[in-house]
This record gives C-alpha cells, sequence and structure tokens, in this order.
C-alpha cells in the first residue's frame, strides 16, 4: 500500500521540539517534498558495523533507489559505496546531508553542507542542534531535525503501516501505483 | 482559521473508520480486505535476508505480522494517540507480551489489586514460573504505590476502570511516580476503550487491551492489543536497550527510537511465543473499531440509566459504578472519564428470608430473561454474571477479599436493547419468587 494522494496529518508525536520548532524543522510537506526531489543522500557517520542504526537506514535508503554516499573517516567502503572523510571530499553534489553525529559537532557539519551547496540537511532522530539548522536554514538548505529519514520514508510509502505504526496518514483516495 | 497547505488533524470519529487503511492502487477495495495467508512471497533472496534482519518493513509470516492485522494495529493507535501497536491473540495475550518484552526474570511488578480475575493469576502463578514477582497495592492509595516500589521494580500495572467495582485508576498520579523512579505504567483500558479515556494523554507509557470486549464489540472474536505512547526513554531500560542476543545483538531501543518496545514485542515476543492474532478475527475487531464512540456512548449512558435504577430497587443492597455520585471514585471518573465511566458494573444483592444473598443471586440471574449469563462484557448484548462463582472462582478468599468481590455481587456489561426493556427485565427478576 502507497500513500494515497490526499492530505497527510501533523505528525506531532515523539519529538522534543517545540510546536513552533516542528513547524520550522519536521513539516510534513516538506519532508514529503525533500524525499520526493532527493536523489543522493551523503550519510554522514554511516557505521560500517551491520548492526548499527546507520546501517539501518543507509541500507534500506540504497534498496530505495536512493544513492547512499558514506561519509566516515575511519572506513575504506561501505554498503559497496567509497567513503570519504569528510563532506568536502565527496567529488559530486549532494541533494541531502543526514546526519548520524553527535549535536556537538553538527554546527561544523552544516557549515560544510552549506560549502558543498547541498540542498538539505536532516539532523537524525534525538539529534538537535538548533545553532546548525539556524546556519543551513540562513544559507538556503532545507533542514530537519530529530526525524528520522528511514521512518519518514516508510511512513509515506506505506511500509511503517506493515509494522503496525501510526504513520497519521488518513486519506479515502485510492494509493498510487508504487 | 484554515489553511489548505496545513496538515490537518482529524477527529477521534473519522479516524475510527479511516485511520489504518488507504484503498489500495490495484483493486481500490473499500473495506479492509482479508489477507488471509500464512505467508508472502520474497522478491529475492537478499530482500528475504534484509526483512528477517528487520532492515527493511514488510510482511513475512503471519505470526509476526499481517496486511490486515496492520490495519487493526493501527487504527486503534491512532484512536489511542499511540506511537503504534501490535496485535495480539487476546488480551491476555497482550499483557503476557507487554510483561515478556518488559521484563527479565528477578524483576517485580507493582500491580493494583482491583484488576480482572484473570489477570491477577497471570500475574500470580504464571509470571512466577518466569522468576517475576508482583506487590498489589490498593490502587487509590498513592503511598501504597509508592512503598511497594523497590530497585527491582520495572512496571506499574493498573486498570483504567477497575474490574469489577469501579475504581478509577487515578493515571497522572500514578504515572507521575513511574516518571520520577524510571519506572513505565502500563495501563489496561479495556472497560474505557479510547472512545472514554486515552491513558497515554495522562502519562500512560503503555496501554493493553482486550479486544474482544467493547472494541470488537459484537462478542464475536478474541483478540487483544498493546500500545506505546512512544515517550518512554528506554535508553537505560535493560530488556529494550542492551543487545538482543536474538537478532544478532542489534539494540532495538538505539535503531528503532520511540518504536523499539514494539518492534521488540513483535520480532522477539510475539514471533516466538505465537501469540499472534488471526487476520480474520483483525477484520471483525476493524468492523467493531468503526463504531466504537457510537456504542460507548449509548451503553454508557443505558448504564447510568440502569445503575440509578438499581440504586433505588429495595432489592438492591449496594451499585458500585463510578457515574454515581455514591462511588468513591466518582470525581474520578468526572474527570478520566467524562463521558461516562463506561457500560460494567457490579451490584449486591439483599439478602432474603429464606435465602442466603449466594441463593438470591442465583435466583435473579436464573430469571433474568434478555440479560445473556456468560462470562463475557463488552457485548452490544446485555450481559450478566456471578463472579464469585465464575471468573473469579481459582481466586483464593483472601484475594477474592482484597479485589472486592462478595458472594453477593452480580456484574452486568449493558448493551444496546432498549433501556427500558433492560429495567423492566431487571425489575422482574430481582422480585421473581424464591421457589
Amino acid at each position: 500500500m502507497g500513500p494515497g494522494p490526499g492530505v497527510a496529518c501533523a505528525i506531532t508525536l515523539n519529538s522534543s521540539l517545540t510546536p513552533a520548532q516542528q513547524g520550522l524543522y519536521q513539516d510534513p510537506l516538506e519532508i514529503q517534498r525533500l524525499l520526493r526531489d532527493t536523489r543522493t543522500i551523503a550519510i554522514v557517520g554511516l557505521s560500517a558495523d551491520p548492526q548499527r542504526a546507520s546501517w539501518f537506514v543507509g541500507s534500506y535508503l540504497q534498496k530505495e533507489g536512493y544513492r547512499v554516499i558514506p561519509v566516515n573517516p575511519r572506513a575504506a567502503q561501505i554498503l559497496g559505496e567509497k567513503a570519504y572523510p569528510d563532506l568536502a571530499a565527496i567529488p559530486e553534489p549532494v541533494d541531502l546531508v543526514n546526519v548520524f553525529r553527535p549535536a556537538a559537532e553538527c554546527l561544523d557539519i552544516a557549515k560544510q553542507a552549506v560549502a558543498i551547496k547541498a540542498k538539505a540537511l536532516w539532523l537524525q532522530l534525538r539529534i538537535v542542534n538548533l545553532e546548525a539548522a539556524e546556519f543551513a536554514a540562513r544559507n538556503g538548505l532545507t533542514v530537519v531535525l530529530d526525524r528520522c529519514v528511514k521512518m519518514e520514508h516508510a511512513r509515506y510509502h506505506g511500509r511503517l503501516h506493515w509494522a503496525g505504526m501510526n504513520t497519521e496518514i488518513i486519506s479515502a483516495r485510492r494509493a498510487r501505483l508504487l | 482559521m484554515s489553511d489548505a497547505a496545513e496538515p490537518r488533524k482529524f477527529g477521534f470519529e473519522t479516524r475510527m473508520v479511516h485511520a489504518g487503511h488507504i484503498p489500495d492502487a490495484v483493486t481500490g477495495a473499500r473495506a479492509a480486505p482479508i489477507y488471509q495467508t500464512t505467508s508472502f512471497v520474497f522478491d529475492d533472496t537478499e530482500q528475504a535476508a534484509q526483512l528477517f534482519e528487520l532492515k527493511q518493513y514488510g510482511n513475512i509470516y503471519t505470526r509476526i505480522s499481517n496486511p490486515t492485522t496492520a490495519v487493526f494495529e493501527e487504527r486503534i493507535a491512532s484512536l489511542e494517540g499511540a506511537t503504534g501497536a501490535v496485535a495480539t491473540a487476546s488480551g491476555m495475550a497482550a499483557q503476557l507480551v507487554t510483561f515478556m518484552t518488559l521484563l527479565q526474570a528477578g524483576d517485580e511488578i507493582v500491580a493494583s489489586s482491583q484488576l480482572y480475575g484473570g489477570s491477577i493469576t497471570q500475574l500470580v502463578h504464571t509470571l512466577k514460573k518466569l522468576s517475576i514477582g508482583v506487590r498489589f497495592v490498593d490502587p487509590s492509595r498513592i503511598g501504597e504505590w509508592e512503598a511497594a516500589i523497590t530497585p527491582k521494580t520495572k512496571a506499574l500495572y493498573g486498570e483504567t476502570i477497575g474490574n469489577p467495582r469501579g475504581a478509577i485508576l487515578d493515571i497522572e498520579l500514578v504515572a507521575a511516580l513511574g516518571a520520577a523512579n524510571g519506572i513505565p505504567l502500563i495501563v489496561d483500558s479495556t472497560m474505557a476503550t479510547p472512545a472514554l479515556c486515552r491513558p497515554i494523554e495522562h502519562g500512560a507509557t503503555l496501554v493493553v487491551h482486550s479486544a474482544t470486549k467493547f472494541i470488537g464489540g459484537h462478542g464475536t472474536a478474541i483478540g487483544g492489543v498493546l500500545l506505546d505512547s512512544g515517550r518512554f526513554d528506554f535508553s537505560r531500560f535493560p530488556s529494550i536497550a542492551a543487545p538482543s542476543a536474538a537478532y544478532h545483538d542489534l539494540r532495538f531501543f538505539d535503531t528503532f527510537g520511540h518504536y523499539g518496545f514494539l518492534m521488540k514485542a513483535r520480532a522477539e515476543t510475539v514471533r516466538d511465543t505465537g501469540a499472534c492474532l488471526s487476520p480474520f478475527n483483525s477484520f471483525l475487531l476493524i468492523q467493531g473499531l468503526e463504531t466504537l464512540s457510537l456504542r460507548m456512548e449509548r451503553q454508557s449512558d443505558s448504564a447510568l440509566r440502569v445503575a440509578r435504577f438499581l440504586e433505588s430497587h429495595p432489592a438492591v443492597a449496594w451499585v458500585a459504578f463510578a457515574g454515581l455520585p455514591s462511588h468513591p471514585d466518582h470525581a474520578l471518573a468526572m474527570k478520566y472519564l467524562p463521558k461516562g465511566p463506561g457500560a460494567v458494573f457490579s451490584f449486591g444483592l439483599k439478602a432474603r428470608s429464606g435465602a442466603g444473598a449466594r441463593a438470591a443471586g442465583r435466583r435473579f440471574i436464573e430469571s433474568l430473561q434478555l440479560f445473556s449469563h456468560l462470562a463475557n462484557i463488552g457485548d452490544v448484548r446485555s450481559l450478566v454474571i456471578h463472579p464469585a462463582s465464575t471468573t473469579h472462582q481459582q481466586l483464593t478468599d483472601e484475594e477474592l477479599a482484597r479485589g472486592g468481590v462478595s458472594p453477593e455481587l452480580i456484574r452486568l456489561s449493558i448493551g444496546l436493547e432498549n433501556v427500558e426493556d433492560l429495567l423492566w427485565d431487571l425489575d422482574q427478576a430481582l422480585l421473581a419468587p424464591l421457589r
């Protein structure tokens, strides 16, 4: 089951952000647009360990057709892709910078993301750095905080529903063929 | 003020009939289809491996997940304001799966003494076999809850509306005590359903239901469900946070965040105990959810009418319904269940000349014409039972007294019949001559 073309409910569950911050950094329409328009995702902090959360997310996104570029200074190759020590070393354009690093490192990562002209910055679940978010947003990037890119993709493509989770998607319109 | 671009938060009744089911792209079927299948074909070996390792979401085997059951799960999660749900074979299974996911040998539960008799036997006898201890407390005394907590306590447990004397749990107070001690509060909300009370809104961490009752509503299917608020920090909770030996040291909380508890409950506990819900029963429970608020409001209103009638009847000694000002928890009921404290309550018969309360109870039940004498609650039909001789008969006298069950106690579950007809039936049975 894919999502219908109808409206999505506001998803206010499970975030430490205030309602105003959720409006800025967790807008469901903005997240859906980002998932639709993104092709290349650099994952900063992608682990080489297949049992880590970042590997779960990376392998899922790869399976869903995104090009995943690992950023990890301690690995040569992850998920069959060459790993780079930092964003600046990536020799091709990046649409989305997805971050699995502690909040304290995120301002520096945001600056790198701006420098390589990425279109969006996405800090994973439970990673909140408002200074990094404001810096990236001020420089024209779409910013998502405290959300998981895999969960959000799965939410809008019917997968999360299969696991019995509350997607907050309500629609009487027929689903699209995926 | 409306804004077309603003995502809308839909109301309860809208979610009752729509949440969790979008007409599928291929057939456009409007009602949720019944996927009566044990298993699901893989795309290829790599996808199969990724599904088994939980790296992709998808269906493998109906013991773990099923598309019809997923509609039921998401719908009830949406109605409770939960992050998700796992459906189980019964309400007892939902409770057991919750405990087995959360607890390990040596852990303890602090539980309200005002519980369904089957829950008490599960806590006392079955969990004992797993080396899990339980301490019962008077739910209305927060000091008893606090005093019963030890370093081994890993869960607090109570019922929104206690069975069978209608004690109302002060969810906010007990949840706050749990939060202060890093212990999740589990609430069995079977008697309330999300139409009357949503425990997560009051701070409960986990909610369990016997869906057999008001959720199904029609007495057609046994089922249960457990739900997670997604708000509890399980990062220091060993059973959820520690590497799982059953999944190559996968750390469920670290990997799945607020879905960690439910993913573990599904992928480990339900998978390994086999306590899954049948897709056909899921379908029946979905049908029940579609009219939930309508039934709960009508049945609660009728229950209040019946309770008032009994309270003024000369053959009745007492009525324990939190909707009546005479009930000790009436104020709590007004706070947590403003639409009515459900449709199940108990009352006591007066002893009659020549017969004790027990014999009077037997005569009453055998004289009823419309109330069905059976061991269930939450049907569209009105039901009656004498717990001391049925649901609670395995309890010792001491456990019986602690649960507030006396020999003259009759439990009613009020259905959708014409309420005047119900009053007529009760009156004629109360006055039926002793043989």
